[in-house]
């Protein structure tokens, strides 16, 4: 993987995914809305040995299909695309505001799905590539605490299944992958991170060696798709009555 | 939330602000009436400890780095742990290293750290070509040994009181790989440990572990471990997997006959006198990482680090004394480091000058500032000082006898209006 694409390359998960992906001759075209932070991520590629070009955009105010088309024609070939924005909304802020909710919605799921189906035409045509999302564990079932976050997630993850379902035997790669807790500045609020929490750095890791090998779902630390299992697993009347 | 330094003593309730670029940064400082800098929270005590805390963590990005001349220049955030992922491939490492790679660079400037090889190559600050600090007076401002030179001295070991390091630039040292010959000598006790100390000047690193609970004719027994970086077989060491201590364990654990059992068992492991290996170097310089969140060992009332220096002369009766003074009282746990500066910097108040520094590890207990009180006394009387990295206790007037130059620091800190806006537990307590 030399030519990589991120979206949202402020995302801390996404730094520390981009300089675990330096190799001599690696490419990125990193895409994120606050400038600043960007130019700092980018400083920090180039001085590890990255050749590095940036953008500045709102990804739910850009044009998808003409963002994607810039960065192919930017990188040539594009051999992973990675959307790693995101927001953690307030969910009762949600509850008491339906802009608030579209909004969410909007940041964490359409736009996503926008450049996602972008991105397909130009790895179909160009024949192979990964395309890979961060979604999320909350992706899995939808919970009274973070439901709409959940639900934005859920339907990135189930556009993605699609697509992997569509490319099968084609050469390009479609990788969903779905963190745990991560300590990152979405989830600063949270205090007393117990066991259950990894840092961007330990994520980005498993999330790295998903990409090198990988086509489908992937939970980060691994140890999650057993949690998942069990939560989706779980009836409804037990469910509900989980402090969740 | 609840912050607190490694020795988890003291613990506050601190609003922590994490800045994402250097402009947020600035703003974020602007705003507050109070705060003091912080980094990786590896100083003990309560030298980043405040109402407000600005942290440096999500400014750790490599910001220029130019692999055929090893000058790096990175935000302060930034971890010896990310210097060394990042440079070592390139066949280059730090100048000067703590005993944990949690450090920040930002952190490692403001208490001017030193390594196992400052008898040779100094502190930290000694190899840096210059700083960029935010400053209350004038802003973000470059200082350097040449550039505004004052500014240099007064931050570099200033324990963030005259403004936020945001970035450095350092030369690294060229190495041959990521490993380590390290030779280890047995010493039965503290006069032969200090002879191999002087016998062996030249090691490029060196640092010893003594027993601090042996007596008599044991007193001060230990090892001394020598390093050099060697070339190794080319592929790179594994990362070990790394243990963690999940809970608080209760405090006997640490008390005197466990601890007194640890310390035999750790010196007599070593069979033979003098023993040679090849060894990853992150093993060698930062054992304790090894296991992480170590300081859990301790329990939930958390513990004390203790670390002095005397000057050369009167180091080997100050040491003995201290180390007499402890086996008398039953005090002191872990193992105990003991090393030999090189001679001292400009810096206003950096810590190290030429002469051995001893570092023990206390449990709290209700006898021990009293105790601890008693060990003061001996510093100074033999002319020492204690680290401000480690301390959570000293008085502003130990300090201020013992820190000559501290009012030529707080003329400088205010002339950059430092003392309007940086503040510390530890800032207080010490008169600053
Ligand atoms: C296991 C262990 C081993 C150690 N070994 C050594 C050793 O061998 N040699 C040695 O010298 N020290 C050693 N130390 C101490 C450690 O190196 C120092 O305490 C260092 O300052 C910690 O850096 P930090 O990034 O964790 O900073 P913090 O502990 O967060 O802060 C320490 C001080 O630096 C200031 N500071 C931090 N960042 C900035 C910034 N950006 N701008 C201005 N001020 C700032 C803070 O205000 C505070 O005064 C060790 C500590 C541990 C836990
Ligand atoms: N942290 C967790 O526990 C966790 C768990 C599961 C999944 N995830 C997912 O992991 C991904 C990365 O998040 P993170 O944890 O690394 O948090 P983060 O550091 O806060 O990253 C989120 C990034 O998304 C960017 N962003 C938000 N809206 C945007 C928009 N409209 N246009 C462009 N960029 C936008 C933010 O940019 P600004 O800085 O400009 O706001 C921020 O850099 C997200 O998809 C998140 O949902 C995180």
């Amino acid at each position: 993987m030399h030519n990589v694409a991120i979206f949202g390359a402020t995302s801390a998960i996404a730094e520390a995914v981009a300089r675990r992906l330096i190799k001599p001759e690696a490419r990125f075209y990193l895409v994120g809305r606050d400038d600043e932070r960007l130019a700092l991520v980018a400083a920090d590629l180039a001085a590890r040995g990255a050749q590095v070009q940036t953008q500045v955009a709102d990804l739910v105010e850009v044009d998808a299909e003409g963002l994607v088309a810039e960065v192919f024609a930017a990188l040539g070939v594009v051999d992973l695309i990675l959307i790693a924005y995101g927001l953690l909304p307030d969910q009762e802020a949600c509850e008491k505001s339906l802009p608030t909710t579209l909004e969410a919605i909007a940041v964490n799921g359409t736009s996503q799905v926008a450049l996602a189906m972008a991105a397909a035409a130009h790895l179909e045509r160009q024949g192979g590539g990964t395309l890979a999302a961060i979604t999320s564990v909350a992706a899995d079932r939808g919970r009274r605490s973070n439901y709409v976050y959940g639900a934005a997630k859920a339907l990135v993850a189930t556009f993605l299944a699609g697509l992997r379902h569509r490319f099968h035997g084609r050469g390009v790669r479609v990788v969903d992958i779905r963190p745990g807790f991560v300590d990152t500045p979405m989830t600063a609020r949270f205090e007393n991170k117990g066991l259950l929490w990894s840092s961007p750095d330990r994520v980005a890791g498993n999330i790295v060696r998903a990409l090198e090998k990988g086509s489908g779902v992937y939970y980060v630390p691994g140890y999650w798709r057993a949690i998942m299992a069990v939560i989706r697993a779980l009836p409804e009347g037990i469910f509900h009555r989980l402090p969740l | 939330m609840e912050i607190s330094g490694w020795g988890r003593h003291p613990r506050i309730d601190a609003r922590v602000l994490r800045p994402r670029t250097f402009g947020q940064l600035a703003a974020t400082v602007a705003g507050e009436v109070s705060l003091i800098p912080r980094g990786g929270g590896r100083s003990y005590g309560d030298s980043a400890l405040a109402p407000t805390v600005v942290e440096t963590r999500h400014l750790d990005q490599l910001l220029a780095f130019d692999p055929a001349t090893g000058v790096v220049r990175c935000a302060a955030g930034t971890t010896f742990a990310q210097l060394l992922d990042a440079l070592l491939p390139h066949g280059w490492f730090p100048p000067v290293t703590p005993g944990t790679a949690a450090v920040t660079v930002g952190g490692a400037v403001a208490a001017d750290v030193h390594g196992k090889n400052h008898h040779r190559d100094g502190s930290f600050c000694d190899h840096l070509l210059s700083l960029e600090v935010l400053t209350e007076s004038d802003g973000v401002v470059r200082c350097s040994p040449t550039e505004r030179p004052e500014l240099f001295r007064a931050t570099c070991g200033g324990m963030g009181l005259t403004g936020v390091i945001l970035a450095a630039t350092f030369r690294l040292r060229a190495v041959p790989g990521p490993w380590i010959e390290v030779e280890s000598h047995r010493a039965p006790c503290l006069e032969a440990l200090l002879e191999r100390f002087a016998a062996h000047a030249q090691a490029p690193y060196s640092v010893a572990w003594i027993d601090c609970l042996a007596r008599g004719r044991r007193r001060g027994r230990g090892i001394l471990e020598l390093g050099r970086h060697a070339p190794g077989p080319a592929a790179a060491p594994r990362e070990p997997w790394r243990p963690a201590v999940p809970a608080d364990l209760p405090g006997w654990l640490l008390a005197r006959p466990a601890m007194a059992a640890f310390n035999a068992l750790y010196y007599h492991r070593q069979r033979r006198a003098v023993t040679r290996a090849l060894r990853p170097c992150r093993a060698f310089f930062y054992p304790l990482d090894g296991i992480r969140h170590w300081n859990r060992l301790y329990g939930r009332q958390g513990f004390l680090q203790y670390q002095f220096v005397l000057p050369a002369e009167a180091a080997p009766a100050g040491v003995a004394a201290v180390l007499d003074r402890c086996a008398a009282a039953g005090k002191g746990s872990t193992l105990a480091v003991l090393k030999a500066l090189g001679p001292g910097n400009d810096n206003l108040l950096s810590f190290p000058r030429e002469g051995l520094t001893l570092a023990l590890d206390f449990r709290l207990e209700r006898d021990l500032p009293a105790f601890l009180q008693e060990l003061d006394r001996l510093v100074v009387d033999h002319g020492g000082r204690h680290y401000l990295a480690k301390d959570a206790r000293l008085s502003a007037e130990v300090f201020r006898t013992t820190y000559p130059r501290w009012e030529e620091f707080a003329a400088i800190r205010e002339r950059y209006g430092g003392h309007r806006r940086y503040h510390s537990l530890q800032s207080h307590r010490l008169g600053l």
